[in-house]
């Protein structure tokens, strides 16, 4: 599949991201990760890292337990041993707002969007942890909380010039067709300049088009921002192109850990996507 | 043709942000406004002041109340009732306490009062969610009934149970009491009304307001976006209580004149609801709207009999008025759940193009 | 340290010392707990089968036992009263259903719920336009329901059972048992649990939801009339009795909302609950305690079990 060339590179401005983690270092560590919901073990015992800067995909046949390690890392479950460490700091258990305001940002497999309100209001929403004026400055508005207002509503522009949505911005999102709803989600996520941006399954339900809009703005962000992804994806040529590396699930186990060349070439994949009992 | 806004561009993010971005909104706002505080106090008769009008208004700031809790932050509250009691009892103890203080001032500070007991009974909002908050807010609702029959302490122990509200003045103008005027006290329903409905226009469309609806919407997601549901869910309690304790001394000391636990029962918890659903969850304006229609239909459908001639036994009236307001809920319900604001959108809408179709 | 004494001690000492007393007490709870589990029934089996929370079943019992009484006060005999007031409760579902509940299908439940809300007080209006607002005594012996009470001699004392909560009791037990085999072995009661679950699918498998939810709503009816019976027997059949059913809320807490069992032993629970803690400890508190206690209840209970005795624990999916 063929990637245009980047694009836009001057509308977002240098906003590489200061996190404390040298690019190429570990950003992110998942050590004996295990999970289950009562009698299910969703996730066992799997450990993988993602280095900064790069674009992580994290692949597998449906129900391997992808979209709970995400959560895990998001903070969302909480997982019965191991541990995460995120930019230096081991934690076990969090909850899913100190991820964000440590710099976890993510879309959804089902997109997660806030219908109740417009385009523009929901990448705003992104920005929520960076808004600051307290309550009695919320009352009257006007004064230092719509200057703060104005401020974001600058950085939101600038993510909605990128991802060429002008038209939409004031539309109510459930009326956007689903390819729209899905790059809006993105502009929310990137609205809260996070490390690392966590995406589940960001083409599903695109067409090639479509997937190849997307595989430029993952492209761009991760190589004009310096965001770390991490990416579920079941297009294999996408991951193939994409990807710095890749690391396999299948029932809760990994089964692969390395770049898209080894990755695909393991027998013990190819299995697995096969269905060969194992 | 007229309400067009062909040729009003936005050069400024401010500009773009304004609450009423469109010329002929603000047009219209400011001819209400004029209407409100000039026309009706000079032309209206007392009926219509003091049946009408101020307890639309009173009811429609209870209604934004509760507007915040259900429509902005998705949080179902049947204790609007009771947390306008508080606000009432609150203000009559201060008053007894207080005698010198300026009765306004006494007014709001009673909203804050009825914002601790808020946010107190909407601490369980963060275990429990959707429909059995229902309950723990039905708990608020008769636990706090029965503490305004049992302390004592709170009606300062007279006889009946009952709170009756003493004269006072601002400027030397009689304000409570019965004999402040009903011109007097409507002016100061409305102003009251008026600038705490634009703080709650300014505190909706702020981050705060967001986060809000950010956990209506998707709490989850809002989770995962940095909100946090305790500060979100119970500064949304608090806001709304605090607006339905100014409602509720408002009620007493600037339209009843005295009250009773039955004021703030259960029935007016739901009646409160019905405002708010039928005007639109989530919209000031559906507030207002919803209001007018709870409020001031019982007041036409009695009056329509004596219009037409007709003679009817008031018992049967009554009878008749519960049986025409349940269909209309049901009516209403059906043909736009998202309330009266949703058709008044959909009208202006149509007006946008007018007069062509579409 | 004497209010510690009343609060941990006394009671118990109290209850240990009558007990002749407290075992009247405990039949009280036990005959309001069943009441509160009849009305409790109805709102379950609506909900169970159109994910609806029926407001108006309080105001559907009023109108059941009124309809009873009113048609006997016209000079039919008890049981065929009995049988038009039936027919008038079917005639209601059906009519609920076909102006209300089909133009609602899939709005989101608060609508739902606020239309039946609607609904109760536009029943409650009309109620009162046919019937007239005073209350009226129910007619029990008519019936067959047998009057007068027992004595029973216990612990030095005496327990007073009156015949007609036994008879409750027992009807409340029969209704529950019929129900459940309905639900459970039955095809209909198999196509009430799929609409339950999903109107959508239940309905591209080819379950006619309108016929289901006038069946259910029927039921309903008839759970109804059984509940507007019973406690009309015990206390005329007046208009306040809708705000009782208010107090099924709590019931539907600790039970789930869509089980029958659980309607039986929430309203139990709580009808003890009531009535024990409003006898031994309510003078503590000033007395009529009975009007919260129940909510405040299942408050403590939700705070531990945010989905109820015998809900299903929520997982929730991203």
């Amino acid at each position: 599949m063929n990637v245009a060339t980047p694009q836009g590179e001057a509308s977002l401005g240098a906003r590489i991201v200061d996190d404390g983690i040298e690019p190429g270092a570990e950003l992110l560590k998942v050590e004996n990760v295990s999970l289950s919901f009562g009698g299910v073990k969703a996730i066992q015992d799997i450990s993988f890292d993602v280095k900064k800067g790069e674009i992580r995909a994290i692949i597998g046949p449906n129900g391997a337990g992808k979209t709970s390690m995400l959560n895990v890392i998001n903070g969302f479950y909480h997982p019965q041993e191991g541990t995460i460490t995120f930019r230096g700091n081991v934690r076990t258990k969090m909850r899913p707002y100190m991820a964000a305001s440590q710099g976890i940002s993510r879309t959804f497999q089902n997109v997660a969007l806030f219908t109740g309100m417009s385009t523009l209001d929901n990448i705003m929403a992104g920005r929520q942890l960076k808004m600051h004026k307290n309550f009695f400055w919320q009352m009257w508005r006007y004064g230092p909380a719509f200057n703060e207002e104005v401020e974001h509503r600058l950085e939101v522009e600038k993510i909605i010039d990128f991802l060429e949505i002008q038209s939409i911005r004031k539309t109510p999102v459930g009326q956007l067709p689903y390819g729209l709803q899905k790059r809006v989600e993105l502009g929310r996520a990137l609205a809260a300049e996070p490390s690392l941006l966590l995406l589940d399954e960001p083409m599903a339900g695109m067409n090639l088009e479509e997937k190849e809009d997307m595989s430029r703005f993952i492209i761009d962000v991760n190589q004009q921002f310096g965001t770390t992804i991490a990416l579920i994806e079941h297009d294999m040529g996408v991951v193939m192109d994409l990807a710095d590396r890749v690391v396999v699930l299948d029932y809760g186990k990994k089964i692969a850990d390395g770049f898209p060349a080894e990755v695909q070439a393991s027998q013990e994949v190819i299995d697995a996507y096969l269905g060969v009992p194992h | 043709m007229f309400y067009r806004e062909a040729g009003q561009f936005k050069t400024s993010y401010k500009a773009d942000q304004a609450v009423f971005p469109i010329l002929q909104d603000r047009l219209a706002i400011a001819a209400f406004l004029a209407i409100a505080f000039i026309v009706i106090p000079y032309f209206g008769n007392d009926f219509f002041i003091n049946s009408m009008m101020i307890p639309f208004l009173i009811f429609s700031l209870a209604a934004i109340g509760l507007n915040i809790l259900t429509g902005y932050t998705g949080q179902i509250s049947l204790g609007t009732g009771a947390f306008m009691g508080v606000g009432a009892y609150a203000c009559y103890k201060m008053t007894s306490i207080f005698p010198d203080v300026n009765i306004i001032i006494l007014i709001i500070g009673s909203g804050f009062f009825s914002a601790i007991v808020g946010m107190i009974f909407g601490l369980p909002s963060l275990r429990i969610k959707g429909f059995y908050l229902v309950v723990t807010t039905l708990a608020a609702q008769f636990f706090l009934e029965w503490c305004f029959i049992t302390i004592g302490w709170l009606y300062n122990y007279n006889d009946s149970g009952a709170i009756e509200v003493p004269q006072r003045e601002m400027f030397g103008i009689i304000i409570t009491g019965a004999s402040a005027s009903p011109v007097t006290r409507y002016l100061v329903v409305l102003s009251i009304v008026v600038v705490m409905t634009w703080v709650a226009s300014n505190i909706i469309r702020g981050r705060i307001g967001r986060a809000w609806m950010m956990i209506r919407d998707m709490d989850i997601a809002a989770e995962l976006m940095g909100v946090r549901p305790l500060q979100a869910k119970i500064s949304a309690f608090a806001v709304s209580s605090f607006y339905a304790g100014v409602a509720g001394a408002m009620m007493v000391f600037l339209w009843l004149g005295a009250a009773e636990v039955e004021s703030f029962d259960v029935n007016h918890s739901f009646l409160i609801l019905f405002m708010v659903v039928l005007g639109g969850l989530g919209s000031l304006l559906g507030s207002f709207m919803g209001a007018a229609f709870i409020t001031l239909l019982p007041i036409i459908l009695g009056a329509i009999p004596g219009i037409l001639g007709v003679d009817i036994n008031a018992a049967t009236l009554e009878h008749v008025k519960f049986m025409i307001i349940g269909a209309l809920i049901i009516f209403f319900l059906i043909m736009e759940p998202h309330g009266l604001a949703r058709l008044w959108a959909i009208g202006k809408q149509k007006l946008r193009v007018w007069p062509f179709p579409y | 340290m004497d209010l510690l004494y009343n609060i941990f001690v006394d009671p118990f000492v109290q209850m240990a010392g009558t007990p002749d007393f407290f075992l009247q007490v405990l039949w009280e709870g036990f005959v309001t707990g069943t009441l509160y589990s009849l009305i409790a029934l109805g709102f379950v089996l609506i909900f169970k089968a159109s994910g609806v929370f029926n407001f108006a079943q309080g105001i559907m019992v009023v109108f059941a036992a009124l309809s009873l009484v009113g048609f006997h006060a016209l000079g039919v005999p008890a049981y065929l009263a009995l049988f038009l007031a039936l027919a008038v409760m079917a005639a209601l579902a059906w009519t609920v259903e076909r102006v209300i509940l089909r133009k609602l299908v899939n709005q989101p439940e608060i609508i739902l719920f606020m239309a039946t809300i609607g609904l109760s007080y536009f029943l409650i209006g009309l109620g009162e336009f046919i019937f007239g607002g005073e209350p009226k005594p129910m007619i029990t012996e008519e019936l067959g329901l047998p009057t007068g009470s027992t004595v029973v001699d216990v612990a030095g004392g005496i327990v007073i059972l009156q015949h007609i909560d036994i008879a409750a009791a027992l009807i409340a037990a029969v209704l529950v048992l019929g129900l459940a085999i309905f639900f459970s072995k039955t095809r209909i009661g198999r196509a009430l649990r799929a609409v339950a679950d999903d109107h959508q699918a239940a309905l591209s498998v080819g379950i006619s939801l309108n016929q289901i939810w006038a069946i259910v709503w029927f039921a309903a009816g008839i759970v109804a009339l059984a509940t507007g019976i019973m406690w009309g027997a015990r206390s005329d059949v007046s208009f306040a009795l809708q705000i009782v059913a208010l107090k099924a809320l709590p019931v539907l807490i600790l039970g789930g909302f869509t089980s029958v069992p659980g309607a039986i032993i929430g309203g139990l629970i709580i009808g003890f609950g009531e009535k024990i803690f409003e006898v031994y400890w309510g003078g503590l508190l000033g007395g009529g305690v009975e009007g919260w206690f129940a909510y405040v209840l299942a408050l403590i209970f939700l705070l531990f079990r945010p989905q109820g005795l015998f809900g299903e624990k929520i997982i929730e999916r991203v």
